[in-house]
C-alpha cells in the first residue's frame, strides 16, 4: 500500500538502521568511528550518518513519496565497540551501488565524507574504511600500467626500486637540479624525483626543468647501461596546464610523471591517469595533504581509504609511509594498506585495521613508496617490511653523503642488493642486518663512508595513529 | 677535500661503467652464493630459464635465450651445469639467470651469473 505523506522530523533510525540487513555483493560498505555527542543513542548516530552520507535529510519531504527510498537509502547495519576507546564506535554503513556514478571516486567520496562529517550530532567522525564491491571496481580506470608493466618497461627484476628526491626541495635553477639527478642516476639510481612542492615557480619553471632533467637521464643510461627515470611534477592550478605538462614529458620520452592527487584533485588525477594509460606513461602519485585527513584517530578519513581511492582513480607509485623513517606510520596497519595496493584480494583483518575482505579482480597493483628520513641503515628493515615490489627512496641519504650524490647512490644501491641477495639466501634481515651490510661495505667504499654518516640517526617516536586495541 | 673519494664512471670506460641490473653492484657471485639464488628460484616455485647477450648489448629487452626456460625444473646442480654449458658456449657475453613466475607474469628474479668481457 502507497504511503502516506507525513511531514514533520522523524528520528532516523526508524528508516536507517536496520540490524537484520545482510549486505549484498554488490553494496558499497563502509565503516565509521563515530563519536557522538552526549546523550544521544549510537544506533540513532549511526543511522543519521547512514541517512546524511545517503538519501536522506534532517526532515521529511514530500517529494521523498515519488522515488523508492527503500531502495536507494544506506543502511547502517551494525555497531561496534571500538576496542580500548570508549568515547566512540564503530557503525557499518550499506549503500546500493546505484547511488554512485561508474568510475567515479569522487562521487563515492562526496557522498561518504560530505555534509555528514559537519554534522552537529556528532563531536567526532571517522571513515575507517571502505569495501568497494568488485561490480564497481570493474568501472573504474584503475593504475595506468601497474607492477609487472613497470617492471618491463624499466627492466627492474628481483628486487625493490630505488629513488631519491632532489632537495634543496625549492630553489635550485634547473641545470643545478638537473645536476643533482645526473648524480644520481650515474650512482645506481633508478629513479630522481621532483619533491610535491616543485611545480613551475620563478626560480625554475617546469620546462627548463624538464629538458634539464631528460638530458641527466640519457646520459646516466648511456654511463651505465641501465634504464632510469625521473618524476617529472605535472601537478599545476589547472587540468588543462597538468596535460600540457605531461604531454611535454611523453614528447621529450619521459617514462614517468608525477601528480599529486589530493591537492590536485581526484577529478584531475584520474583524468591524467587515463592518459598515461593510453600513451604508454607510468605515473608516481603523491599524497601531499593526507595527514590532515588521516592521521587524527577520531576525526577524518584513514589512510587505507585514501589508498583504495588512488588505486581506483589510478597511479603506479603511492606514497605509503616508511614505518622507521621520520615519518608517521604504524606497522601493522602499514602492512595493512601496502597489501591494499599490491594485492588482487586482500582478506578482512582487524590486526591489520582490515575492516573487510576486499576484491580487485584484474586491477593493476599500485608500488607502494617508501620515503621520508630513510638512510642505509634502514635498509635490511625496509627490505624486509615492504619486499620487491616497492619504491625505497633516500633523499637526505642519497644526497647528504659526504662525497656526493653518486656515492650516496651507490651506497643505497650496494645496500639493497646485499639485502635482497642475503634474504634470497634466507637469512633474516631485520636480525642480522649489521652484519649483512658491513660484509657488503668491504667491496663499497660509497656504503662504508654511508654507514659511518648515518650510525646514529634514529627516529623513535610513538605513533600517534595507532590500531585500536583493548585496554582492559 | 682530500677526504672526499671521486666516483669512478664514464662513458668512455664500459668495463668500470656499464651495469647491468640486480647483482650488478656487488662482487661476481661465487659459485656457492649462485647455489643460493637457484635454491631461492626453485623454492619459489618458479620456472628457471637462461639468457645471454654480448656486454655492449645488454639494454635491449630481448637476449639470446639459452634453449628453452626449464619449466618444472628443481635440481640445483641441473640448473648450475646449463649456466655453465651457456658460459662455455659463450665466454665473453653475460650470461643470465632468471626464475619466471607465471603468475604474476614476470620475472620474479634475474641476475647476471657469469659476467662478460666489456670491450
Amino acid at each position: 500500500m502507497a504511503k502516506k505523506y507525513d511531514a514533520g522530523v522523524k528520528e532516523y533510525r526508524e528508516t536507517y538502521w536496520m540490524p537484520d540487513y545482510t549486505p549484498k555483493d554488490t553494496d558499497l560498505l563502509a565503516c565509521f568511528k563515530i563519536t557522538p555527542q552526549e546523550g544521544v543513542p549510537r544506533e540513532e548516530v549511526a543511522a543519521a550518518v547512514a541517512a546524511e552520507s545517503s538519501t536522506g535529510t534532517w526532515t521529511t519531504v514530500w517529494t521523498d513519496l515519488l522515488t523508492d527510498l527503500d531502495y536507494y537509502k544506506g543502511r547502517a547495519y551494525a555497531i561496534e565497540d571500538v576496542p580500548g576507546d570508549d568515547t566512540c564506535f564503530y557503525a557499518f554503513v550499506a549503500y546500493p551501488i546505484d547511488l554512485f556514478e561508474e568510475g567515479s571516486v569522487v562521487n563515492v567520496l562526496t557522498s561518504l565524507v560530505g555534509n555528514v562529517f559537519g554534522f552537529k550530532a556528532l563531536r567526532a567522525l571517522r571513515l575507517e574504511d571502505i569495501r568497494f564491491p568488485i561490480a564497481y571496481v570493474m568501472t573504474c580506470n584503475g593504475p595506468p600500467q601497474g607492477i609487472q608493466v613497470e617492471r618491463d618497461i624499466l627492466n627492474k627484476y628481483g628486487r625493490p626500486l630505488l629513488g631519491c628526491t632532489i632537495k634543496p626541495k625549492l630553489g635550485l635553477s634547473a641545470k643545478n637540479y638537473g645536476r643533482a639527478c645526473y648524480e644520481g642516476l650515474r650512482g645506481g639510481l633508478d629513479f630522481t624525483k621532483d619533491d610535491e612542492n616543485v611545480n613551475s615557480q620563478p626560480f625554475m619553471r617546469w620546462r627548463h626543468r624538464f629538458d634539464f632533467v631528460m638530458e641527466a637521464i640519457h646520459k646516466a643510461e648511456a654511463e651505465t647501461g641501465e634504464r632510469k627515470g625521473h618524476y617529472l611534477n605535472v601537478t599545476a592550478p589547472t587540468a588543462d596546464e597538468m596535460m600540457r605538462r605531461a604531454e611535454y614529458a611523453k614528447e621529450i620520452g619521459a617514462p614517468i610523471i608525477m601528480h599529486d592527487y589530493l591537492t590536485g584533485g581526484l577529478s584531475a588525477n584520474t583524468q591524467l591517469a587515463q592518459w598515461c594509460q593510453n600513451n604508454g606513461m607510468l605515473l608516481h602519485i603523491h599524497r601531499a595533504m593526507h595527514a590532515v585527513l588521516d592521521r587524527n584517530p577520531h576525526h577524518g578519513i584513514h589512510f587505507r581509504v585514501l589508498t583504495k581511492v588512488l588505486r581506483l582513480s589510478g597511479g603506479d607509485h603511492l606514497h605509503s609511509g616508511t614505518v622507521v623513517g621520520k615519518l608517521e606510520g604504524d606497522r601493522d596497519a602499514t602492512l595493512g594498506w601496502i597489501d591494499t595496493m599490491r594485492d588482487s584480494y586482500i582478506k578482512e583483518d582487524r590486526s591489520r585495521g582490515l575492516f573487510f575482505d576486499q576484491d580487485w579482480g584484474s586491477m593493476p597493483g599500485v608500488i607502494p613508496v617508501a620515503s621520508g628520513g630513510i638512510h642505509v641503515w634502514h635498509m635490511p628493515a625496509l627490505v624486509s617490511i615492504f619486499g620487491d615490489d616497492s619504491c625505497l627512496q633516500f633523499g637526505g641519504g642519497t644526497l647528504g653523503h659526504p662525497w656526493g650524490n653518486a656515492a650516496g647512490a651507490a651506497a643505497n644501491r650496494v645496500a639493497v642488493e646485499a639485502c635482497v641477495e642475503a634474504r634470497n639466501q634466507g637469512r633474516e634481515l631485520e636480525k642480522e642486518g649489521k652484519d649483512i651490510l658491513t660484509a657488503a661495505a668491504k667491496h663499497s667504499p660509497e656504503l662504508s663512508a654511508a654507514m659511518d654518516t648515518w650510525k646514529e640517526i634514529k627516529f623513535e617516536f610513538d605513533t600517534v595513529d595507532k590500531i585500536d586495541v583493548a585496554h582492559k | 677535500m682530500s677526504d672526499v673519494q671521486d666516483y669512478n664512471s664514464s662513458l668512455s670506460d664500459p668495463a668500470q661503467s656499464r651495469k647491468f641490473e640486480t647483482f650488478s653492484y656487488l662482487p661476481p657471485l661465487s659459485k656457492e652464493s649462485a647455489r643460493a639464488q637457484i635454491q631461492y628460484i626453485v623454492d619459489k616455485g618458479w620456472n628457471p630459464g637462461i639468457e645471454h647477450t654480448e656486454p655492449e648489448n645488454t639494454r635491449s629487452n630481448y637476449w639470446y635465450m639459452w634453449k628453452l626456460p626449464m619449466f618444472g625444473e628443481t635440481n640445483v646442480d641441473t640448473i648450475l651445469a646449463e649456466l655453465e654449458a651457456c658460459h662455455k658456449a659463450h665466454p665473453d657475453n653475460h650470461v643470465r639467470l632468471l626464475g619466471f613466475d607465471n603468475f604474476a607474469q614476470s620475472a620474479g628474479a634475474a641476475m647476471v651469473v657469469y659476467r662478460g668481457t666489456s670491450v
